[in-house]
């Protein structure tokens, strides 16, 4: 569970001053898919690095599953991000001529996971994304951008995370593959019951999740439920 | 992460970047190996010195004469030039002086040596029997100069062998043959043994005579130019040679050390003051070759620099999956560690390589040493720590949401 309570954010470039954030609470539950939606320049951004404890607010509290992370010190915060979170990412950020397995398999590495454990739970990320098996070895830059979305996929699902953080994650594809992606996010939520969170500006890729937050200026515009998400619920 | 997986992250770093790592090595490959080369070679141009100041007779004392001086004492007449030392002298320490094994007294000139259709112009040496245990000379062929001979003034010689070269013919048979001496005839009753050319003038090319027939037909004097004391053993050197000091001085009827009329060369000291040479030498060969080493250890900052500043959307990455600031300033500091080490593996070898080739060429021979390996080990691994460090550190704290945006 996801639990925000009048978060601030404000970044100082020498006597000037602005707040990215201007006290945003909001709670979500274990299993929900959910987009995080604004134009840029909103504190979309800056909410997500919060979110993915990849920085902490200026003032408010961040409660992800019970723990407090906003004021965590940088390896805390690794810490938090290697258990809790996995993030993918617009530009994708698999390591470049490196076997897909390996890519899936480096969350791993830094949770000190057997050898042979490695391989077969990045196997099994690697189906759960959607990627075929005759891909497994092949080196990232050999592959098309929608199966490089999978392989990113897989490698956020390997560490068993409690959320997933996509950003922009069909950004960099053709709206084709953008489906493909997104349904299989849609997948992992609701077969696995994973909470997937999506920053995007766009309503379309906002539509396919059950709950829409709206930010803008630094604060909360709107939080509701979409259609899909009413019928499911 | 367990250091397996971090030396595995490493491997697969630098291969993804062949020619690039390969290059940086080779810095450090030509460092190392002309390290251990250089020094290796200076130790073989030591131990090669040391031999040849060694083949001229081991535990040596020299004694000769001082400088001649006019009668108003005020110019010198150089070193070695007075006339002051005599057989008698060379008796006398034979006699008195303990810890001796040997005293060889000799006087050597240049002379033109004749024989039929041949003439060379050598030094022509009168010696006692003592001088090939003392010198360190063998006879290869006929006999040497004996005692007896010495008193008889006979009219004999025995060659060098570049001397007898020069005269008769490479290899020629000699014994038996006449030869002339400032016009005088002797006759050759033996050659000696070759002993190569290297150190203080060849000993190869050089005529022996009776140092009795030398003073009586040839200087016409009984002084002697040089007289060579050869020590039981090098501890005792520097005892025999105070006690030398004080028998000639007393026969010299002189008061103090300071007026003495003959110096004594102690080989020891010979044998030191080339170490030092040669010392200084070594350091300064391994000094430019180390120069070489920082450079390649410059080159491989600059190649982590440019690594870190390549990859830093992957830094960015392993810090959004969880990796801390440690875990990334290892793996950095390991890459360049592991590209100085394999650098400096490979100039190990070389640098063995190097050295095994001259030797093999002939030019010297050289001797690699475990210090220097162990040396140039150490230090290509000091190289991949300092040189990395910086590097490692900036990949370290890099901000990962900056990281991950960057272009």
């Amino acid at each position: 569970m996801i639990e925000i309570k009048d978060v601030t954010k404000t970044y100082k470039t020498g006597v000037l001053e602005f707040q990215a954030l201007r006290g945003v609470s909001f709670t979500i539950n274990d299993g929900e898919f959910i987009a995080i939606m604004g134009p840029s320049g909103s504190g979309k951004s800056t909410l997500m690095n919060i979110l993915g404890a990849l920085d902490t607010p200026t003032t408010g509290t961040y409660f992800l599953n019970g723990q407090d992370a906003s004021k965590l010190e940088e390896d805390e915060l690794a810490d938090i991000r290697l258990s809790h979170i996995g993030f993918v990412f617009q530009s994708f950020n698999l390591l470049p001529r490196t076997s897909v397995l390996r890519n899936v398999m480096l969350p791993l590495i830094y949770s000190g996971i057997e050898k042979d454990i490695r391989e077969e739970r990045a196997k099994v990320a690697l189906l759960a994304a959607g990627l075929e098996e005759e891909h497994f070895g092949h080196l990232s830059n050999q592959l098309s951008g929608g199966q490089i979305q999978r392989v990113a996929i897989a490698r956020a699902l390997v560490n068993e995370p409690s959320l997933i953080l996509a950003d922009e994650p069909t950004g960099n594809l053709d709206s084709k593959t953008g489906e493909i992606v997104l349904a299989t996010f849609q997948r992992l939520n609701q077969e696995q019951q994973r909470t997937v969170i999506l920053i995007t500006h766009e309503l379309e890729v906002a539509k396919h999740t059950d709950r829409i937050i709206t930010i803008k200026d630094g604060a909360i515009l709107s939080d509701s439920f979409t259609r899909s998400g009413n019928n499911q619920k | 992460m367990k250091i397996s997986d971090m030396l595995d992250e490493t491997l697969v770093a630098l291969s993804a970047n062949k020619v690039r790592s390969g290059l940086t090595m080779l810095g450090i490959v030509i460092g190392i190996s002309s390290v251990i080369a250089m020094v290796s070679i200076g130790q073989g141009a030591q131990s090669s010195i040391q031999a040849s100041i060694e083949s001229i007779g081991s535990n040596l004392l020299q004694v000769r004469p001082g400088a001649m001086r006019s009668f108003g004492g005020q110019v010198s007449g150089g070193r070695g030039s007075a006339q002051t030392l005599t057989l008698a002298d060379a008796e006398a320490i034979a006699r008195k002086v303990s810890g001796i094994n040997a005293v060889a007294p000799e006087i050597s000139s240049r002379y033109q040596v004749t024989t039929k259709g041949a003439n060379t112009n050598t030094a022509v040496t009168g010696v006692t029997e003592a001088y090939p245990i003392v010198r360190n000379v063998k006879t290869e062929n006929g006999v040497f100069v004996s005692d007896q001979q010495s008193k008889t003034l006979a009219k004999v010689a025995v060659l060098g062998p570049t001397t007898r070269d020069d005269l008769f013919g490479e290899g020629a048979n000699s014994i038996g043959s006449l030869i002339r001496i400032s016009g005088i005839q002797f006759t050759v009753i033996g050659v000696t043994e070759a002993k190569g050319g290297s150190g203080f003038g060849s000993q190869d090319d050089v005529v022996f005579i009776p140092l009795g027939t030398a003073q009586k037909y040839l200087t016409g004097n009984e002084y002697v130019s040089t007289i060579s004391i050869q020590g039981q053993n090098s501890d005792s050197l520097t005892a025999v040679q105070t006690k030398v000091t004080d028998l000639l001085l007393d026969r010299h009827n002189l008061s103090d050390v300071a007026s003495a009329d003959f110096s004594i060369m102690n080989q020891a000291d010979i044998v030191a003051t080339a170490s030092s040479v040669t010392g200084t030498f070594t350091t300064l060969l391994a000094a430019v070759a180390g120069i070489s080493l920082v450079v390649g250890g410059i080159g491989i900052m600059n190649m982590m620099l440019t690594t870190v500043t390549e990859r830093t959307k992957e830094i960015g990455l392993r810090k959004a999956i969880g990796a801390k600031r440690r875990e990334i300033n290892i793996q950095f500091l390991v890459e360049a560690m592991l590209l100085t080490l394999i650098g400096g593996t490979f100039g190990i070898l070389l640098g063995i390589g190097i050295s095994y080739a001259v030797s093999a060429l002939g030019i010297i021979q050289t001797s690699v040493s475990i210090p220097s390996i162990l040396l140039a080990f150490g230090v290509s691994a000091a190289i991949g720590i300092v040189f990395g460090y910086y590097p490692a550190r900036r990949a370290a704290g890099l901000n990962p949401i900056v990281a991950l945006r960057y272009e």
